[in-house]
C-alpha cells in the first residue's frame, strides 16, 4: 500500500541526541495532560458519532407528536409497532423492505459471482486483449456515474429498448445496470493473483475441468475476499437511494425520501423507517466487521 | 452413441451438464457475463451520453444535432456554476476538515496504549455503513428549526436558535456537518491500516535519534502516509462533486438553491425537466472537472513524494 519510504534524515544530529533525556522529563507531564484531552475527545467524537442512531431508534419508539416534544425526551417509549403498522398503511413498508431484500440478496449473490469469474480469468490466464479488456474496465472507475444515468433510464423505458419492453418499476431495472462491477473485478483478481499455480496444476492434472476448478477449489479458497466484497455489495445496494428513485422501485431509501417529502410529516414513522433500514445492516456489521472493513479498504489498496 | 457415465465421472466431464471448456476457451467464457454486461451497460451509456450532449430535442420532440449549443449554454448557465459554487465550497470546506480529523483519529487509535481501541474503531466506522437518505432524514429532524434537538440544547445554554434551513450559510454549514459524521470514520479506517503498516522500528529509530513526536509525525509518518492521503482525497473529491442524496433529501437544494449540488441540478434537469440532452451536457461537463482536478490532485501528489 506504501511506497517503499524514502525517510528524510530524522533527528540527524548527534548533538540533538544529548537532549532525550531532559526532553523525557519534561514529556511525562505534558504528556499526561495531552492523554486526557486525548481521551476526551474520542470520548466526545464517540458520543456524536453514536448519538444520531440512538436518538433514531428511541424516536422510533414515540409517537409523531412526541418526537419534537420540548424538552426532547430521549427514554424510549411504546408506540413502536403503532408507526410500524402506519409505515404499512401509509407507503406499504413492508413491500418496500421485501424489495430492499429481494433486490440486494439477488444483486449480491450474481454480482459477486460475475466479479469472481471475471477476476480469475484476469488473474490467473493469459489471453488476447485481457491487459486492454482489464484496462477497459478499470478506466471507468474515473467515470462519475451520472454520465451514464439518461442513457441507462432511456434504456428502461419502452422507447428506449430494442425489445419495447417496459422496465421502469421492474426489479430488474435496479439490479441489471451495476452487476458488472469494475471495482469488484479488481478486488476479486487482486486476491487470486496470489492464489499458487500449483494448486489449480493440481486440480487439472486430476482432470478437473476449468469451471470445476473454479468452484470447488478457487471460490473456497478466496471466501474471506467474497465475504469481503459480499458485505460491501449488499450494503451499497441496501442503502443505494439515487438509482431507485430515478426506475421508480420503491424500496426502504426511496419509502423514507416520500415520507420526508409528504405534507404532513410523521416525524415517528420516518424514524421506525431509518431504524428498520439501519438496523439489518447494523446487525451485519457487529458480526462482521472484519469485512465491512476490509472491503472499505480495498478501494485504498492499490497494485 | 451410447457414453459411459463412469468414463464420464472420472474425466470430470460434463459434471455440471456443462460442456467442458478448453484452457484456451475458458477465460473467455468467464469474462463474458461481465464484458456483456459492461458493454450494455456502461460503455454504451457513456458513448450515448456523449452523442446526446450535442444534440436537442425539436418541436416534434426528435433529436437533432445542435453542435456545441449545450456547451454554450452550460458556461453561460448561472444555475449550473452557483451549483458548481456550492459543490466546490464542500470540496474547499469539508474535505480538508474531514481528512485532518481523519488523520488525528487514526494517529490516536494508533497508539498501543489506547484502551477500548476496537470499540473507537468500530463507533467511528458505524456512520460510513448507513444509507444516506437515513442520515439525511435524521439530521433534519435533528436540526428542526423550532422543537429539534440541537436547537434545544442551543437555547438551554444561552445561544440563539439558528434557522438551519431558511438561512443560507447555516445551510451549508449544516450539510458539511452531515457530510463530515458520514465520512470521516470511513478515512479514518484507511488511515488507520496505513499507519500499521509502517515498521514500528522506523519510530524507534527516530526516537532514538531524539526526533520529538511532532517531529515524528510530520517527518515520517506524513511523508510515508502520502500515496494514502493522495488516494483519500481523490476518492473524496470525487465523491464530493456527485453529491446527490444529502442535497436532495437533507436540505432539499437549500434556501435560493444554497446547496443545490451538480448531481442534484443534473437530476433536476434530466428527470424533472425530461431535459436529457442537456442533463447529459452536465454530466459531461462534471466528467471533465473531475478528470482536471485528479490529474491536479495526482501531480502534486507525486511532485511532493519526490
Amino acid at each position: 500500500m506504501l511506497n517503499q519510504p524514502k525517510v528524510k534524515s530524522l533527528g540527524r544530529s548527534t548533538a540533538k541526541r544529548e537532549s532525550v533525556n531532559g526532553y523525557v522529563g519534561e514529556q511525562s507531564a505534558g504528556y499526561r495532560i495531552s492523554r486526557i484531552l486525548m481521551y476526551l475527545f474520542l470520548v466526545v467524537g464517540a458520543v456524536i458519532s453514536l448519538f444520531p442512531f440512538y436518538y433514531m431508534f428511541s424516536a422510533a419508539t414515540h409517537v409523531s407528536s412526541e418526537v419534537l416534544a420540548l424538552p426532547p425526551n430521549l427514554l424510549p417509549s411504546t408506540a413502536l409497532f403503532d408507526n410500524i403498522n402506519k409505515l404499512i398503511k401509509d407507503v406499504q413498508f413492508d413491500k418496500a423492505f421485501y424489495n430492499s431484500t429481494l433486490i440486494a440478496v439477488i444483486f449480491t449473490i450474481t454480482s459477486v459471482m460475475i466479479s469472481s469469474l471475471a477476476g480469475y480469468a484476469f488473474a490467473k490466464f493469459r489471453f488476447k486483449g485481457s491487459g486492454l479488456i482489464f484496462g477497459a474496465f478499470l478506466a471507468t472507475l474515473m467515470i462519475p456515474a451520472q454520465v451514464t444515468y439518461v442513457p441507462l433510464f432511456k434504456l428502461m423505458t419502452a422507447d428506449g429498448n430494442p425489445f419495447g419492453i417496459n422496465l421502469l418499476g421492474n426489479y430488474l431495472a435496479v439490479i441489471l445496470p451495476g452487476l458488472a462491477s469494475p471495482f469488484g473485478i479488481f478486488l476479486m483478481r487482486q486476491g487470486m493473483r496470489n492464489l499458487p499455480d500449483e494448486l489449480l496444476e493440481a486440480a487439472r492434472i486430476d482432470g478437473s475441468g476449468e469451471f470445476e476448478t473454479f468452484w470447488r477449489i478457487v471460490l473456497p479458497v478466496m471466501r474471506p475476499t467474497l465475504a469481503a466484497l459480499a458485505v460491501f455489495t449488499f450494503m451499497s445496494q441496501w442503502n443505494s437511494f439515487f438509482w431507485p428513485l430515478v426506475v421508480q422501485v420503491q424500496t426502504i431509501p426511496t419509502a423514507i425520501g416520500a415520507l420526508s417529502g409528504s405534507s404532513i410529516i410523521d416525524y415517528g414513522g420516518i424514524m421506525t423507517g431509518t431504524s428498520l433500514s439501519v438496523l439489518p445492516i447494523l446487525v451485519v456489521f457487529l458480526f462482521m466487521q472484519r469485512e465491512f472493513i476490509s472491503g472499505a479498504l480495498a478501494g485504498s489498496v492499490k497494485g | 452413441m451410447q457414453r459411459n457415465p463412469a468414463m464420464e465421472q472420472a474425466s470430470g466431464e460434463r459434471r455440471f451438464g456443462l460442456p467442458r471448456l478448453s484452457r484456451k476457451v475458458a477465460p473467455y467464457v468467464f469474462i463474458s457475463p461481465a464484458v456483456i454486461l459492461f458493454l450494455l451497460f456502461m460503455v454504451y451509456p457513456i458513448i450515448y451520453s456523449f452523442i446526446l450532449s450535442f444534440q436537442k430535442q425539436n418541436e416534434e420532440g426528435d433529436l437533432v444535432w445542435s453542435g456545441l449549443a449545450n456547451y454554450q449554454r452550460l458556461l453561460g448557465d448561472s444555475k449550473f456554476f452557483q451549483a458548481l459554487g456550492n459543490t466546490v465550497l464542500i470540496l474547499i470546506v469539508q474535505v480538508p476538515i474531514q481528512l485532518t480529523l481523519a488523520m488525528l483519529l487514526a494517529v490516536w487509535l494508533n497508539s498501543k496504549f489506547l484502551r477500548f481501541r476496537g470499540f473507537f474503531r468500530a463507533v467511528y466506522f458505524l456512520p460510513a455503513i448507513t444509507a444516506l437518505a437515513a442520515v439525511s432524514v435524521i439530521f433534519r429532524i435533528l436540526f428542526q428549526e423550532n422543537q429539534g434537538f440541537v436547537n434545544y440544547i442551543l437555547s438551554s445554554i444561552g445561544l440563539a436558535k439558528i434557522n438551519w434551513f431558511r438561512d443560507p450559510f447555516w445551510n451549508q454549514v449544516l450539510l458539511l456537518m452531515a457530510i463530515t459524521w458520514r465520512w470521516t470514520g470511513y478515512n479514518m479506517v484507511i488511515y488507520l491500516s496505513g499507519l500499521q503498516s509502517i515498521p514500528g522500528d522506523l519510530y524507534e529509530a527516530a526516537a532514538v535519534d531524539g526526533a520529538t513526536r511532532s517531529q515524528q509525525f510530520f517527518r515520517l509518518t506524513l511523508p510515508l502516509m502520502r500515496p494514502v492521503i493522495l488516494f483519500t482525497t481523490i476518492f473524496s473529491t470525487i465523491g464530493t462533486l456527485q453529491i446527490f442524496d444529502e442535497s436532495y433529501l437533507l436540505t432539499q437544494g437549500g434556501p435560493n438553491d444554497a446547496t443545490l449540488t451538480v448531481g442534484f441540478y443534473l437530476y433536476r434537469t434530466a428527470f424533472r425537466q425530461a431535459n436529457f440532452p442537456y442533463a447529459s451536457t452536465i454530466a459531461y461537463g462534471l466528467l471533465i472537472l473531475i478528470v482536471i482536478l485528479s490529474i491536479i490532485q495526482f501531480r502534486l501528489g507525486e511532485k511532493e513524494t519526490q
